[in-house]
């Protein structure tokens, strides 16, 4: 498990290019930063100045090496590699309130901006005007877009809003491509057409992640739930209220295990049973260190009695790795179908990579199907 | 200019209502819930049966009805069971429901705690320490979040 505190400002997006030497991050102002891999340490390359608001969403296209960002001034921009230096193209969303996410499409030849004003732009590159062009998917969202994931299929697109639902909509455009096959999600899938919407769920959906066949769908909700989502004539929803802290992002690292990460400042395992239709906890992943456990004198117990009205040991100090809230998660390597490490990011400035064959070692009961 | 500073019925207006991107949560019926049988619940505590009270009082929660009565009647009873129960028997209690049990009960005890009378504090607070190893955080968070309680 390899812990690298950036800086003391969270994080509040990341990205890593293709072959993982190099990150963007925004450090919670208007810039993106990109760090690049030096040894064992990180050294920042480059500063990326041209949002005039929060930095909201990064995505970094492994195949064509392009990163698109969105931030709170209302605006996405496509950086491309010119020699040494990254150049902004401004892409108009045509949105009056805040870009809250940003993804890249599988082929990379589209990308889908959620926003406050409750709506999807899905923006593709017009090679006769030599400009990035969007359409909207406004019908049914009634509130702000917080999460965003593509189908491996390029045509399907996973939103989660703040309206305590979770859908999968349509993003066929079909200047840029051919009409898809069907999935178990439907065959008629015009623009913006809604597949699958949940229900159940009474929190705000802040984190949403397709299987890496695309069959399944899981999000993290505001009340403490992991929902999964399986396709189908009837979608079966599968959910899980959990003892812990709303978690905030949910990835798959195979097409039965979830990891989901959130205020609670430890990643956690979840297991999905298609067959049986269980969605149970797996476990706790992080490794707190062993400290030594010191016996507490009379008069300390005293003290802790009469400041805490108890005479736990237990101290006020965080023993996870993350010492505040995991806002983002990203799988390295291995994909989402075996994923052998996955890297996390918070509110206390800091990354972790982490790495799975070791959690399964160092967890006896940690069983990743 | 004096003519538009003497009334400032304006002020009262409700912009809200008048917003066309308002939410509007759906609406499940829920006319038909009755909030849980008062008469089964107080035989069953006459007999001394806690454990089946407590079960009993949980059923059919009035969650979507916009009845205020039928609510309030509820939390009522659901206070008696709770307050009839020994220190002692409470950790067993908690532990004689199911998930969806321990958050409906945690839902109600924050409701008893709205309105606190003379000794329900005290025992909903035991209540709540036994609910809270039993649910844990996320069990409290479905309490805030729930779009529709009791």
């Amino acid at each position: 498990m390899a812990y690298h505190s950036f800086l003391l400002e969270p994080i509040s997006c990341h990205a890593w290019n293709k072959d993982r030497t190099q990150i963007a991050l925004c450090p919670n102002n208007h810039d993106v930063h990109i760090y690049k891999k030096e040894g064992n340490g990180w050294t920042k390359t480059q500063v990326l100045k041209e949002h005039n608001g929060q930095v909201t969403g990064i995505d970094w296209a492994p195949e064509s090496n392009r990163i698109v960002t969105c931030g709170t001034d209302r605006n996405a921009y496509v950086w491309t590699l010119k020699g040494d230096v990254w150049k902004p193209t401004l892409v108009i969303l045509r949105i009056n309130r805040a870009a809250r996410c940003v993804k890249w499409s599988p082929k990379e030849n589209k990308f889908a901006v959620g926003s406050g004003s409750r709506l999807i732009s899905v923006c593709y590159f017009e090679q006769e005007n030599d400009w990035w062009v969007c359409k909207h998917i406004k019908k049914p969202i009634r509130s702000t877009i917080l999460c965003l994931d593509w189908h491996p299929n390029n045509i399907l697109l996973a939103a989660g809003s703040c309206d305590f639902k979770c859908r999968i909509f349509s993003a066929y455009i079909k200047e840029v491509e051919e009409k898809p096959a069907p999935t178990p999600w439907g065959s008629k899938m015009p623009f913006g057409e809604v597949m699958f919407e949940s229900t159940g769920t009474a929190g705000w959906v802040h984190g949403v992640c397709f299987s890496e066949s695309g069959n399944r769908v899981a999000w993290a909700s505001h009340d403490s739930t992991v929902a999964v989502a399986e396709g189908g004539k009837t979608a079966v929803i599968t959910s899980l209220s959990s003892e812990t802290l709303p978690l905030l992002c949910v990835t798959f690292i195979t097409e039965n295990s979830l990891v989901a990460a959130g205020h609670d400042c430890y990643p956690a395992l979840f297991v999905y049973d298609g067959e049986k239709g269980t969605l149970t906890f797996g476990g706790k992943l992080d490794v707190p260190k062993q400290s030594a456990q010191k016996g507490l004198t009379a008069r300390e117990r005293f003290q802790n009695l009469d400041k805490k009205a108890t005479s736990d040991t237990k101290e006020a100090v965080l023993e996870s790795l993350h010492k505040n809230s995991i806002s983002q998660i990203s799988i390295l390597q291995g994909g989402k179908a075996k994923c052998a490490k996955f890297c996390t990011t918070g509110m206390d400035g800091g990354m972790a990579i982490w790495d799975v064959k070791t959690l399964e070692s160092a967890m006896k009961d940690l069983k990743i199907v | 200019m004096s003519k538009n500073t003497v009334s400032d019925r304006f002020r009262k207006v409700d912009v809200d209502e008048y917003d066309e991107n308002k939410f509007v949560d759906e609406e499940d019926g829920g006319e038909n819930q009755l909030g849980p049988d008062e008469a089964e619940v107080d035989s069953l505590i006459r007999q001394g049966n806690l454990m089946g009270a407590l079960q009993a009082v949980l059923k059919n929660p009035p969650i979507n009805t916009k009845n205020q009565n039928v609510k309030d009647r509820a939390e009522g009873l659901v206070l008696k069971v709770l307050s009839s129960f020994k220190a002692s028997d409470i950790e067993k209690g908690v532990q004689s429901l199911d998930k969806n049990g321990v958050d409906l009960l945690m839902k109600y005890i924050y409701k008893g705690f709205e309105r606190p009378s003379e000794n329900s504090s005290a025992i909903l607070l035991q209540w709540h320490e036994k609910a809270l190893s039993a649910g844990g955080v996320g069990c409290i968070v479905r309490v805030l979040t729930a779009r529709k309680t009791v």
